[in-house]
């Protein structure tokens, strides 16, 4: 029975297939990085993998903020803080693997505490060598900051561009303040120069692959939790809060808390993509906060179409991949492409990529309807479209309203 | 008339905005069962009248009691909307993104929590009561349909309909029948008078047809305050009303 609503509309099938694709993907490359030799054709090299991990990690922080854009309305423009947030906590731990490792080997101080003289290390560093206290951290910070912002904010009823504006603020403020020295999270340098994770060394090949497979599973549970909320009647909730938030309050729901549950598990998905992707790139600074940071996720999400599942992933692959081709081939021109991209979606794709593809397949399909009907002219036959899927059954397919 | 037999009672509400009284020391009384229609020129305070009782605007002055006992004053909207208050907008408001029949499982008299939001599932008792509300406003054949399909018409059904799953004992219906045709009017008039048999009702329109046929006690608001009260023939026979809204 289950499986029977596994399968039902269209939007779910496109998730079925990422969900497939996902779990795929975490079991082969593995296979092609490490069983096949060095001289094989499909053998992939370790930096393809980073990067394919890299892509990953991104696509979760989309998906992240589409649960809340897409589906909820919340133009959020500061959910890179959130990624910075479960970047450092996975940082804070692999900065304490490093012990005595440490360019001034001191066994409890990372380098750049001894480097500015601190004599011990501060409370909040605490509890960070243990692997699962980072993992809750990582949850919690990201979540507590995201249930506190949202609890005033959606409170006090800001919506729309105000909103948007006091999450770049917020994320500027974090930016801000990690800059500091005295915040004792590395300042202008972050936290960088890793050794290990889980007792692995965080340079060798299977580490890389092993983090590339928890990423795409990673990516996969987003995926997965992600269309369950939207499917709900919790989901269905959003969408109306999204559309006509005066209504919902009229018929008895609190709007507010509605965008506070959406709010604080993006931010926590958003921390786990960010925790993902410390590892992988091996540095987290202050720069991660940058707000055009945040603005980029949302052009991301924009290009894949909002509103969909998956869409944002497939967004923050493609735009990615361009940004990784430019900036080696064109750099002084990404900035104007991405620009123009942002524009172009606005303009002519206001579903993305994946609209386009639903365009297309409509097109392709009332072509074929026209034939048959041509076909079996003499007796005036009715080619019936399944009615279903245009329907939206799911809320996978409707159309995204423009954010207030 | 006593407040205790009231389902709505609004004595001496005044609100201002910027200076300007939208509402002017307005008092007046809805009878349990009652249907009620309120009209008034442009700027009457109608609307207003709405959001105070709905909860959106606070008056600066004035009691509004709900079902003789519930300070609405008191309150905020998604309360009094449990509580039992149902509001339907000028403009029709419904999810347009939704199927007509979410719109209604939206709307059905419930828990309010968010969390078992995420788990719950339809009984057949809310499948028989959105059949049922869908027979009522006439969206039979529209079920899976969107509602940002539906004509302005059947917009303002479905609005109704949602009224109706929330099951509230007071209904607050704004011009209902504006840009309907001829048909949908009449129409919405029986489906009304159908509505009030079993529910108190506040209908804001400008269509006096409209209000004929619908053949209740009729208010009409001027400048914040009443300036009329009785039957239709009475308010529309009198001087005043006929000098700010009817015309000569």
């Amino acid at each position: 029975m289950m499986t029977g609503r596994f399968f039902a509309g269209q939007g779910d099938r496109r998730v079925t297939i990422a969900l497939l694709v996902l779990l795929a993907a975490a079991a082969i490359v593995p296979l092609l990085a490490l069983a096949l030799p060095a001289d094989s054709a499909l053998h992939m090299p370790p930096y393809i993998v980073a990067l394919l991990g890299k892509y990953l990690c991104y696509a979760l922080l989309a998906l992240s903020l589409d649960l809340v854009w897409g589906f909820c309305g919340i133009l959020s423009l500061g959910h890179g803080a959130f990624f910075a947030l479960g970047g450092y906590s996975m940082g804070m731990y692999l900065m304490r693997q490093i012990g005595s490792r440490g360019v001034y080997g001191n066994p409890l101080l990372p380098d750049f505490m001894v480097f500015l003289n601190w004599k011990e290390l501060p409370w909040y560093w605490y509890g960070f060598d243990q692997f699962w206290f980072a993992a809750l951290m990582v949850l919690a910070v990201p979540g507590v900051l995201a249930f506190g912002f949202g609890w005033l904010a959606f409170r006090s009823r800001v919506t729309g561009v105000y909103l948007s504006i006091i999450t770049q603020a917020l994320t500027y403020a974090l930016l801000l303040a990690f800059f500091r020295n005295d915040m004792g999270f590395g300042g202008n340098n972050g936290l960088t120069d890793f050794k290990d994770i889980l007792g692995f060394n965080i340079q060798a090949q299977e580490t890389r692959a092993a983090l590339f497979s928890g990423s795409a599973l990673m990516l996969a549970a987003g995926v997965f939790v992600t269309w369950r909320i939207v499917s709900s009647k919790y989901g269905k909730l959003m969408i109306a809060v999204r559309d006509a938030e005066s209504r919902t309050r009229f018929l008895g729901w609190r709007a507010e808390n509605v965008k506070l549950f959406a709010f604080t598990v993006s931010a926590i998905m958003a921390g786990i993509a960010g925790a993902l992707y410390v590892p992988q790139v091996g540095i987290i600074n202050p720069g991660e906060f940058e707000p055009g940071n945040s603005i980029e996720v949302v052009i991301w999400t924009a290009v894949g179409g909002r509103a969909t599942i998956v869409g944002p992933i497939i967004g923050a692959v493609l735009v990615n991949t361009a940004k990784s081709w430019f900036t080696s081939a064109l750099p002084e021109l990404w900035l104007f492409a991405l620009g123009g991209l942002f524009v172009l979606v606005t303009l002519f794709l206001p579903k993305g990529v994946i609209g386009l593809w639903e365009q297309w397949a409509q097109a392709r399909l009332s072509r074929k309807a026209r034939m048959a009907d041509a076909a079996a002219l003499p007796p005036a036959t009715i080619v019936r479209v399944p009615s279903r899927s245009s329907g939206g059954s799911a809320g996978t397919t409707v159309e995204p309203q423009p954010a207030e | 008339m006593s407040r205790k037999s009231s389902i709505l009672y609004l004595d001496g509400v005044s609100v201002s905005f910027d200076g300007f009284r939208a509402i002017n020391n307005l008092s007046f009384v809805v009878d349990r069962g009652e249907m009620r229609a309120i009209i008034g020129p442009n700027g009457a305070g109608k609307t207003t009248m709405m959001d105070i009782v709905t909860g959106k605007t606070r008056p600066d002055e004035g009691e509004v009691f709900f079902n003789g006992d519930v300070d609405l004053t008191r309150h905020d909207e998604a309360e009094i909307a449990t509580m039992g208050i149902g509001r339907k907008f000028q403009k029709p408001t419904v999810f347009e993104s939704h199927t007509v029949e979410d719109n209604l499982v939206l709307s059905l008299k419930g828990r309010r929590a968010i969390l078992p939001a995420l788990f719950q599932r339809r009984t057949p008792d809310e499948r028989r009561r959105i059949d049922e509300i869908l027979g009522i406003v006439r969206l039979g054949d529209k079920r899976d349909a969107l509602a940002a399909s539906l004509s302005h018409g059947q917009k303002q059904w479905l609005e109704i309909g949602m009224l109706l799953a929330q099951d509230p004992k007071l209904l607050l219906v704004d011009e209902p029948v504006a840009g309907m045709t001829d048909a949908e009017t009449e129409e919405t008039a029986r489906l009304l008078k159908d509505i009030s048999a079993t529910h108190s009702v506040v209908v804001v329109e400008h269509d006096m047809h409209f209000v004929r046929e619908l053949g209740v006690r009729v208010t009409c608001l001027h400048e914040g305050s009443v300036l009329s009260e009785g039957s239709l023939d009475f308010v529309s026979a009198d001087e005043r009303v006929i000098e700010v809204y009817l015309g000569r």
